[in-house]
């Protein structure tokens, strides 16, 4: 078990298959705020929150019950993100959490800005919402469940699927 | 004539939209612990343990299972003998939606538009697919179906003579392409027959079944036990990292079909098997 916190540094040492337990900040950012951010980079060169070291992950949460810091939030399928992650690694993104497959071309961007992409499994948000400390919305509010987060997590569980080698876990 | 007031169903609606995603049926569970039984390495033993603990995690503080609680598909059987008062059914539907998932505190995952893109708040509207039949029964059963699993879910209009073999294969080749990315270990409905339409609503009536219910057509329960064993054989196991449990369970419906047609659309549901049903 390796414990991981951000900002990530020496993270291409990790390989595919490694247990990890995350702690501290992270980026919550699903479907519309992938392609807003990208969006606002083709534009004006910057994104919403500095990503550098940073990890995102691929989630929409339920709305929060009273008395609870965040509604279910398991992992979405990652693939979805694929057309966007590679922008978001060349400026400096180190992790991407989600499940299921990435293509060819992140996994290239993955090898050449050494990042890794985490696996959790899927379905069990109920679960993993216990491992989230605080959260808040720091951009897209309007997109309700599909805004962009920052969340702070405590023994949040994750495998190494793909590692900055490009060694794949799937395969 | 038995009557019903619309206002009933939208409460049962409701209801049964919470329920669906925040308790799953003892059946799921159960195929949830053979499951955990079978498998011998560490690694897909803690992802079933992982599954049951938050399933029971939702259950106990009524809590969404995953957060994806889906686009509702509901089935309504109506009988001949039933006249629905105060309203129209489709519009208490709808509000029976739109206040589960506000009291129930359940994602809204619904656009309005395709291709525009915006959410319509509330998780309307629902995918509602209406049964005729004889007596003065009303039975309403909710789906609320998720997306990972959904856009891996695949329709093919075979040939005749491409035959049992034919669908067979397709089926595999369906929970191959699905890999990692639908939560598996899955469960498959499969409708065979019919028109294309026709084959995709069976491929989601299959899946209001529970595990461990057989088709009533010798050859149909022969093949889901077939398919079942075979698919598990593929090795992608619980969340893809490999075991034995690929699929929980295999649900079959067929129909008749054309002289020229062999239809086969196979809906993939994750592992959380959500629906509820109720008899007025």
């Amino acid at each position: 078990m390796i414990r991981l916190k951000a900002p990530f540094m020496n993270i291409e040492q990790l390989n595919a298959g490694d247990k990890v337990m995350i702690s501290g900040l992270l980026y919550v950012a699903r479907d519309q705020a992938h392609k807003r951010m990208v969006e606002q980079f083709e534009k004006y060169h910057t994104f919403p929150v500095d990503i550098r070291d940073m990890g995102i992950y691929y989630a929409g949460p339920c709305p929060s019950k009273p008395g609870q810091v965040i509604g279910s939030i398991g992992p979405t399928t990652s693939g979805r993100m694929d057309k966007y992650a590679p922008v978001l690694l060349d400026n400096g993104l180190k992790i991407m959490i989600g499940k299921g497959n990435r293509d060819k071309n992140v996994i290239e961007s993955m090898i050449k800005n050494k990042a890794v992409y985490i696996g959790v499994t899927g379905g069990i948000g109920a679960l993993i919402s216990k491992c989230i400390t605080s959260q808040k919305i720091i951009a897209y509010d309007e997109l309700g469940a599909e805004a962009l987060r920052e969340i702070y997590v405590e023994d949040f569980p994750g495998i190494v699927i793909i590692d900055a080698k490009g060694h794949n876990l799937y395969d | 004539m038995k009557k019903i007031s619309v206002k009933k169903i939208s409460q049962m609606i409701e209801q049964l939209c919470i329920e669906a995603c925040c308790v799953l049926n003892d059946e799921v569970i159960q195929s949830y612990k053979r499951a955990l039984d079978k498998e011998n390495n560490p690694l897909p033993r803690e992802i079933m343990n992982e599954i049951i603990s938050n399933a029971a995690l939702g259950n106990l503080e009524m809590i969404p299972v995953c957060q994806d609680t889906g686009m509702v598909i509901v089935f309504v059987t109506i009988g001949d003998q039933v006249t629905i008062t105060d309203g129209n059914i489709e519009e208490a539907i709808n509000l029976g939606i739109k206040n589960g998932y506000e009291k129930g505190y359940l994602r809204k995952s619904v656009v309005s538009d395709p291709i525009k893109r915006v959410n319509t708040g509330d998780n309307t509207p629902a995918v509602i697919y209406y049964e005729f039949v004889k007596g003065d029964l009303l039975k309403i059963d909710v789906m609320p179906k998720g997306f990972g699993s959904e856009n891996m879910s695949s329709i093919k209009m075979l040939k005749p003579s491409d035959g049992l073999d034919g669908v067979k294969s397709f089926i595999l080749e369906t929970v191959v392409k699905a890999g990692p990315n639908a939560c598996p270990p899955l469960f498959l409905g499969i409708g065979i027959g019919g028109t294309m339409d026709k084959a995709a609503v069976l491929s989601k009536k299959a899946l209001l079944r529970n595990p461990g219910s057989r088709n009533n057509d010798d050859d149909y329960n022969a093949l889901e036990i077939e398919l079942k064993e075979s698919i598990n054989l593929l090795n992608i196991g619980p969340a893809g990292l490999k075991g034995k449990t690929t699929v929980l369970d295999v649900f079959i419906e067929s129909f008749p079909t054309h002289i020229a047609g062999l239809p086969v659309a196979v809906t993939i549901c994750c592992h959380s098997l959500r629906h509820k049903g109720v008899i007025l």
